[in-house]
Parts: C-alpha cells; structure tokens; sequence
C-alpha cells in the first residue's frame, strides 16, 4: 500500500514540476531564452490568488482564475519591458536578466509588510478531504493536481494541433525567419507565449499552494523543473511533462527507500547522469549542422 | 591620449604596459600593504573580506569570463576550500600546506563536476553546474563525521609552525599575499598558449577544435584551475568568518559569485576586484540609505535582494560590459576628450547564434 501511496504522492509532485518544466520548454522552443524566474512566477501567482481571496475576500473559483489571468498580463509585460530590449544577446546574458527578475520578484513579495514575510494557508475548497483507492489513503489535493495537469495538456494539444495561434506559435518556434516571411507577427507571438507560460506557472503554484504553503521561497521548488526539463529533452513538450514525472516519482521512491537526504539531491543525481548517459534527454531531437 | 610604440613581442605581452601603469599600480600596491595603518579596524575587516570575493570572482572569471562555460553551482567550491582548510587547521597543520591541499581537493571536485560538462553546452551546463552544487552542498550537510553536518563547525585560526595568526592583521596579509599571487597567475595564464586556448574556446568552439586545440582537456583544465581558485578563496573564507555551516555554500552564494562578475564586467580580471567591492561595499551602501527612507521601505528584510536585482537587471540591460566596462568608456572620454564620439562602444544588434542547432 506504501507503493500506491508514494506513486500517487509522485505522479502529483511530479506534475507541478511537469507544469513548470513545461512553461520552461514552451519559453526556450519560442526564443531560445531560458527563463530562470519560472520559480518565482509560480510563486507570484501563488501570492496573486492569495491576495485575491484574503484582502478581496473572493472565493476560490473566482480568484483563481483571476490569478492566473493576472499572471498571463504579467508575463506578456515583462517580456515586453525587460526580454525584447536584449534579445539577440548571448544566452548567458538572458540567463542572467532572468535570475535577476527572479531575485527582484522574491525581494519585492518579502519586502510587503504582513502577506511577503510569512506563510500563508490557501483556504482551497477541496483541504484536507481525502478518498480512498484501494486502501490507499489519497488527499484531494493531489487528485486535484493530477486532474488539473491531464485537462491542461490535453487543452494545450488540442490548441497546438487545431488553433490558428498554435499552429503560429509552432512555427516561430521551429524557424523564426520562415515565420516572419509567412506573415505570423512573431514579437506579439513571443510575447504570448511567455504570458502562456506565466499562467500554467500561476497554475502550478496556486495547486502546489495547500501542499507547500504559500511563502516567499516557494521559487526554489521550481528549481528542480530544470532537471526535469533536461530530463526530457529541451525542445519538447511531451518531454517537459514526462522529465516532471520521472523527477516526482525519483524523488518520492528515494525519499522512502534511500537514507536520509538522498531525498533532496536524487532529482540532481538523475540529472546528472542522464546528461552523462543521453545529453539531448529522453524526447530531444539530436540536431546536428555542419560546419 | 598614450601611444605605445612597440618593437618587440615581449612589449606585447608584458604584464605593465607603460610606465603609467606602473605609477597607479604600485601604488595601489604601497596603499594596500600600508592598510592596517590607515584603515580601521572594520575597514580592514571589509578589505579582507573584499581580497576573499576578488580571489573568487577570479576563479569564476577564469571559467565563465574567458573559457564562457557558465556556472551557477560555484559557491561548491567555496564550500569544499573552506571546509578542507577547517579540517586540516584543527589538526594543526601549517597554513600554506592546508590552503594547497584545499586547492587540490577543490580542483580534483572541480574535475568531478566537469566530466559532465564535457558533453554539454550552454543551458546544459549551467543546469549541471547547478545540479553539481546542490550535491555538493548536501553532501557536506550529510557527511558528519567530517564536518559535523548542518551544526556547523567553528574555525581555528591559520597555523604556521606555532604561530598562531589569527589576527586581523596577519589575516589582511595572508589574504592579500594570496590575492596577489592568484592575480599574478591568472594574468600569466592568460597571456600563455592555454589562456589564449580558453578565449577561444569562448569564441568559437568549432574554430578552436579546427586550430587544433583539444577541447575536452582544455575544458577540464578551466574547471580544475577555477575550482582550484575558488578553492583558495574558500579556505581564506573559512579563517574570516571563523564559522561555517552548509548552507552557506548554496545556490545563494553561487548567485551572489556570478552577481560580482557579471557586474563587475565579465572578460576582464579588472571586473573580478570591481565586482568584489560592489557586493561588500553594497550592504554598506543600504544600510547607510535606510534611514533616509521611509520605514516602510527601509526596514523591510527583502530591500537588499530587490537592491541587487535591479541592480543585475540594470547592468545587463544598459551595462553589459560591467563597471570595468564603464570604466572604460569614461577612460576614453577623457583620453579623447572632446573627440569622444558615442558609437566608440556601442554595441551591435545581432541575431542570436542559436545553440540548438550545434
């Protein structure tokens, strides 16, 4: 029964890693930027729906998606003010801009007086109900979080597969230039993509929210998205969400089986190795050119 | 405006270029050794801890500002120097063996992590090099026996046969002696055929392979000699603080290490010290400003973090070239003066070169 219980606890934890993860990819296939700040994305949009439901006294369905729709303005802002002036820079320079952002963002939530400072419960309708699967003991939260993430990939499929701006956010992600010549406005493109992947951000964290709590450093918890993404693959969605899963259930198996404090690093060693093993991830494509 | 005439190539690669040069530097030199005379007690206390961060900023620049492998797990290091010199102190051993030994061991975890990187570029890189800290970091918290895990351990002060030198005084001179010494290094690597190796490999990397240069060794050697550095400035870190715990070697200080380049201006040896006194100088500078904000701003405990991100923001939008960098400009405005025309530095629009396609 532990068996079930740690697959279940894995496949959730897995899936906010997968949701990051998968704003990530969705960033780098775009721009080719890397977007250190997905973390505190997350942990504003955590804040957001916070902030909506204690000081505006909304109800959850109604903040949330509020936040998320927030969230989705706020990245579309901050690629517009803070990405686009320095695209077309080497990739240690965005790298740096981003870890920048996320530096600021995390100082900026702690310096408000009584919201930044401490944790914080998310009231969520579905707290601390549980059901039962095969004797198994299995929280709603975590339901909720595997539910949430199966409905937005299959929503994100489809909008990839069938929908005009999926098909032009596909495009300019393969080849930019191509793109331009087809008439696909690419700046506003990107600019759509990185508030896509501020909102699926803000879907992970107003989710992860019961679990964690909602506090200033829930940002680091991002940082283990970038093994799942390398996992992966870095040029794939389906990978995104499969390196998310395979770190979640690592993570929760090793904190079980393993001694203590294997728990922590498993995610980094998994990394590790895989670039050792298959640098281009599970799903990468092994894109060559010659010189 | 200097116009140096040169006839030979040891002209070329001298390290003092004109006597100008050697004016301000020896100096520099004269002020610096005459410090425990002028400086306060704090003051000398900041400069040691300025000479620390320049020495590990030098190790950063050495791999991320001339072989461009970015590293974001390099406060791993730090933490491996410092926790050898710890160990090997307590036994009483001198200082001069324990600061090499933690250089070595430094360099050979160095080496570990580079294996990896061999493979990988780019985003991949950085992600091991951060995956790499994390571990690192664990184990130091987990191996007890060592280094007494999350409780910290407490530092003796450097031995030398019998001499104890803890003093503050004897410390600033440990610090600057190693300071001089790891500069003096890097300048000679880089006007060698292996620094020259590692600015190209930053350049180009196909090209560098084309011209013969053997890219794995090569990147295992910037690994091993920046961890090697950052090492050094580990063990001296150790001796400053007198305290050390783990989880002061995280992904924190790894952060705050590519702050002091990246501001400082990357590519340069100038923007390791620049960087360095920026991060010890800016808290002052906060701290100094609090009381002319309102309390609201002032008091709040995340000021210096949103400080010194708008701060990196700041300097990777509009300063790229970091404060040597802008040092520079000015230099050439007054050299040239009134001729300075603004297109002097200006940077090109390119597209980026994309790393997907190799």
């Amino acid at each position: 029964m532990a068996f079930v219980q740690l697959l279940i606890s894995g496949i959730s934890l897995g899936c906010i890693y997968a949701l990051i993860a998968l704003g990530f990819v969705l960033i780098y296939k775009a721009t080719e930027t890397v977007n250190f700040a997905q973390g505190e994305l997350m942990m504003l949009g955590a804040f957001g729906g916070l902030v909506l439901m204690k000081l505006a006294g909304w109800s959850f369905w109604f903040a949330a998606p509020l936040a998320v729709v927030g969230m989705f303005m706020f990245g579309m802002a901050l690629e517009r003010l803070v990405i686009r002036p320095i695209m077309g820079q080497p990739q240690f320079t965005i790298v740096m801009l981003t870890i920048g952002v996320g530096y600021t963002a995390r100082g900026l939530i702690s310096m408000i007086p009584e919201i930044g400072t401490e944790t914080h419960t998310l009231d969520v309708p579905y707290k601390g109900e549980v059901i039962n699967i095969a004797g198994a003991v299995i929280s709603l939260e975590q339901v909720a979080i595997i539910g949430v993430t199966a409905v937005l990939c299959a929503l994100l499929y489809l909008m990839f597969r069938y929908s005009k701006l999926g098909i032009a956010m596909q495009a300019t992600s393969q080849n930019q230039l191509a793109a331009y010549y087809m008439g696909i406005p690419v700046r506003r493109i990107n600019g759509l993509v990185w508030g896509l992947s501020a909102a699926v951000a803000a879907l992970a964290g107003l989710l992860l929210a019961p679990i964690t709590f909602v506090h200033a450093n829930m940002g680091y918890i991002g940082l283990k998205a970038f093994p799942a993404a390398v996992v992966g693959g870095f040029g794939s969605l389906p990978g995104a969400i499969v390196g998310g899963l395979v770190i979640g259930l690592v993570e929760a198996f090793a904190g079980f089986y393993l001694p203590e404090g294997f728990k922590d690093i498993a995610a980094y060693v998994v990394v590790l190795v895989m670039l050792v093993v298959k640098p281009n991830g599970l799903f990468g494509g092994n894109l060559r050119k010659k010189v | 405006m200097r116009f140096i005439f040169k006839t030979d190539y040891a002209q070329d690669i001298a390290l003092v270029k004109h006597n100008g040069q050697a004016f301000w530097y020896g100096l520099l030199v004269l002020v610096m050794l005459a410090a425990p005379f002028w400086a306060g007690d704090y003051w000398l206390s900041q400069l040691s801890f300025v000479l620390i961060y320049a020495v590990a900023g030098l190790g950063l620049m050495v791999l991320s500002g001339f072989t461009g492998l970015a590293s974001i797990g390099h406060a791993a290091f730090l933490g491996v120097g410092a926790y050898v010199q710890t160990v090997l102190s307590a036994k009483g051993w001198p200082f001069p063996l324990t600061m090499a030994l933690a250089a070595g061991l430094s360099a050979a975890v160095g080496v570990v992590v580079g294996l990896p990187a061999l493979r990988v570029k780019g985003i991949y890189l950085a992600i091991a090099t951060l995956s790499a800290g994390f571990i690192v970091e664990e184990v130091l918290a987990r191996w007890e026996s060592v280094t007494k895990g999350n409780a910290g351990i407490s530092v003796t002060s450097p031995q030398f046969f019998g001499a104890d030198l803890g003093s503050s005084e004897a410390f600033y001179y440990i610090a600057l002696g190693t300071c001089v010494l790891v500069t003096l290094a890097v300048l000679n690597l880089l006007r060698s055929a292996t620094g020259r190796a590692f600015i190209a490999i930053r350049d180009s990397e196909v090209s560098a392979q084309s011209m013969g240069i053997h890219l794995a060794g090569y990147k295992t050697l910037a690994f091993a000699l920046s961890a090697a550095i950052v090492g050094l400035a580990g063990a001296l870190y150790a001796h400053k603080l007198r305290f050390i715990s783990p989880d002061q070697f995280g992904i924190q200080q790894s952060v705050d290490l590519l702050l002091l380049v990246v501001v400082g201006g990357l590519g340069s040896v100038h923007g390791a010290f620049l960087g360095a006194i920026f991060l010890i100088t800016m808290p002052q500078l906060i701290a100094m400003g609090k009381d002319w904000l309102p309390p609201a701003i002032g008091q709040a405990t995340g000021l210096q973090a949103v400080v010194y991100g708008v701060v990196l923001m700041a300097f990777v939008l509009f300063e790229p070239m970091g404060l040597y960098g802008r040092w520079l400009k000015v230099r050439t405005w007054l050299q040239l003066f009134p001729f300075y025309r603004r297109g002097l530095f200006k940077r090109q629009k390119s597209y980026a070169k994309s790393e997907r396609l190799k």
